[in-house]
């Protein structure tokens, strides 16, 4: 076997290690329960709300847009904080010391990030399956669309998270240059109510970015093709959506190694040191 | 193991470094062979961190040719990283990870490189076993103590089976213990396993212990370059010498402590007591050097660091 391919595999063993640890680790626990508790109480507080013009109650359009949602949060934030942290930590120069080190940790942080979706979906889903009635109205062949989704959407947005945890001067700043961004693009991209409310240019600026169209390719999965009322057009805009998931897909998959490579060209041990001690003061 | 036949495993000529405006590096010049145990030592601030990442290719240079196992660090490939070991200074890395699960993670990219005469990498329970982390090996890494962390860097370090090894610091912090136990590993893998090995340290007993030979590196230049006895007698050349004379003491500097403590004894006779001759010890040498050169003086200041220390 080449050492390449020995590291790819060394790399998703890795992730697959990272994922078990994640899983018994109380911090991450509280985390993913943190996330079901805001998500459903965020629901189950406005369950009787009707969209306007509509009989739809407000849990069944925006638990799948939040599904959506929940993919591009999760896979921007969660590499971006991964990788600055990891960045100061050592982590990432201990992979750059072994042979094909970094090839093997960025194969490791993509099954970690990819695999953590699962935990969070049936936080959710499970209890809101049981919570609200009829969340699920094309049964089988529904659930394959969120399948190809959500696969979708972890190509277009795990990339941005590879990129903004590369270029982000620290783990400190993430919440300027990650969290709060993301926040307000989740606020005007439809997913806690129809984007036509909003002003025509803040639609636009919406439907360049990816979760929009995660949001649009969960209800398209889970609601009736009745609720096509509430939706741009007045359609699923399936082909848009793929196209537009896909430009994202491709454009991060030729510009995030770049960045990481330059990245992990600059780590160096006394940048390590600089980190710890800015860490130290920062605590005090 | 000191191999002269074969091209040195690290070679710098005219090495320089400058960030922004300041000159860190303004021409070092040096090689280690194979098989040697080299320690560099400097002043803070002398570039040793600097020198040191470079070879280690984590560093561009500003000028200079560096050549490490045969390759350029800066643009060596992944195979070179394979005969390379660095020792890092870890901090909150891996906290939820194991130190037996770490070492077996890290030592499957080692794999490919195995060769006949290099089996790599080592076995994890034997790395264990060398560093003394039997017990913790199944804590989380984030439990362990410093020293037992600082002994996991260096496993980790050396896991590939490296034929040269880079340690920068690496017992900074150590108690006394664990510093013995820390020298005890770098002997084993420079007798045993004929690993190349350059370390830095502020420790100057540590360098006197450890190093076949002696950098120093003051104001940007390798300003001493030889064996621990070598330094000692081409820089600081005299010899202490204290005695006493009826309760009264002295104390003189001297390039020939033996003629001299010959001539007092004809002079005093049976009244020298507390008779003591020390020669120059590597902390002497090294005090001496890095004031000649933070001073910019050329003068002999050995004698006025040994009048110092008489005070």
């Amino acid at each position: 076997m080449s050492p390449k391919t020995q590291a790819i595999r060394t790399g998703l063993g890795r992730g697959w290690h990272e994922f078990e640890l994640s899983l018994r680790s109380p911090q991450d626990q509280g985390f993913y329960i943190f996330m079901a508790l805001v998500t459903l109480g965020y629901l189950w507080l406005n369950r009787n709300n009707e969209l306007e013009g509509t009989s739809m109650l407000l849990p069944t359009f925006a638990m799948p847009s939040i599904l959506g949602a929940l993919i591009a949060f999760g896979l921007v934030i969660g590499p971006g904080y991964t990788l600055a942290m990891e960045r100061e930590d050592g982590t990432l120069l201990r992979a750059k010391s072994t042979p094909h080190g970094v090839t093997g940790y960025v194969s490791g942080q993509v099954v970690f990030n990819a695999m953590g979706i699962i935990p969070m979906f049936i936080v959710i889903l499970v209890p809101g399956m049981f919570l609200f009635d009829n969340l699920m109205q094309n049964g089988a062949a529904g659930w394959a669309t969120v399948a190809l989704v959500t696969v979708l959407g972890l190509l277009a947005t795990l990339p941005i998270g590879i990129i903004l945890g590369s270029l982000v001067p620290s783990v400190q700043k993430m919440g300027t240059w990650g969290f709060f961004p993301i926040m307000a693009l989740t606020a005007i991209s439809g997913i806690f109510f129809p984007i036509q409310t909003l002003w025509g240019w803040v639609q636009v600026v919406a439907q360049t970015f990816p979760i929009y169209w995660l949001g649009l390719g969960m209800r398209s999965a889970f609601l009736p093709d009745s609720a096509t009322v509430l939706e741009i057009g007045d359609s699923w805009r399936t082909p848009q959506t793929l196209i537009i998931l896909s430009l994202w897909a491709v454009a991060g998959l030729l510009i995030a190694p770049r960045v990481l490579g330059r990245m992990a060209r600059r780590q160096s041990g006394s940048q390590v040191e600089a980190a710890r001690h800015e860490a130290a003061q920062w605590v005090r | 193991m000191v191999n002269v036949e074969t091209p040195p495993a690290i070679r710098v000529s005219d090495l320089r470094m400058r960030y922004g405006s300041v000159d860190v590096l303004n021409g070092v010049d040096f090689e280690v062979r194979h098989g040697e145990v080299v320690t560099l030592l400097g002043p803070n601030g002398a570039g040793k961190t600097t020198t040191i990442e470079i070879l280690e290719g984590f560093r561009e240079r500003s000028a200079g040719d560096v050549s490490v196992l045969g390759a350029d660090p800066i643009n060596a490939s992944e195979d070179w990283r394979a005969r390379v070991g660095v020792v890092l200074q870890s901090w909150r890395d891996h906290a939820r990870w194991t130190p037996r699960s770490l070492l077996t993670h890290l030592s499957r990219y080692y794999e490919p490189y195995s060769t006949e005469e290099r089996p790599r990498p080592y076995d994890t329970e034997q790395l264990l076993r060398m560093v003394g982390l039997e017990d913790q090996a199944e804590q989380k890494i984030r439990t362990l103590s410093g020293g037992e962390r600082r002994r996991l860097d260096v496993a980790v370090g050396i896991v590939g089976r490296p034929e040269l090894l880079f340690l920068d610091e690496p017992t900074a912090g150590f108690d006394p213990q664990a510093k013995r136990e820390f020298h005890d590993i770098v002997h084993r893998l420079a007798d045993l396993e004929d690993t190349t090995i350059m370390l830095t340290t502020h420790d100057l007993d540590e360098a006197e212990k450890l190093a076949d030979r002696i950098l120093i590196l003051a104001d940007g230049r390798i300003v001493a370059d030889g064996t621990v006895d070598q330094l000692a007698r081409e820089i600081t050349r005299d010899a202490q010498v204290r005695w006493s004379v009826n309760g009264e003491q002295f104390v003189h500097a001297t390039p020939d402590a033996t003629r001299f403590v010959r001539e007092l004894f004809t002079q005093h006779g049976d009244d020298i007591a507390d008779l003591e001759v020390r020669r120059a010890t590597l902390e002497d040498t090294y005090i001496a050097l890095v004031q000649e050169f933070e001073s910019g003086q050329g003068t002999d200041v050995a004698l006025q660091v040994f009048e110092e220390a008489s005070e």
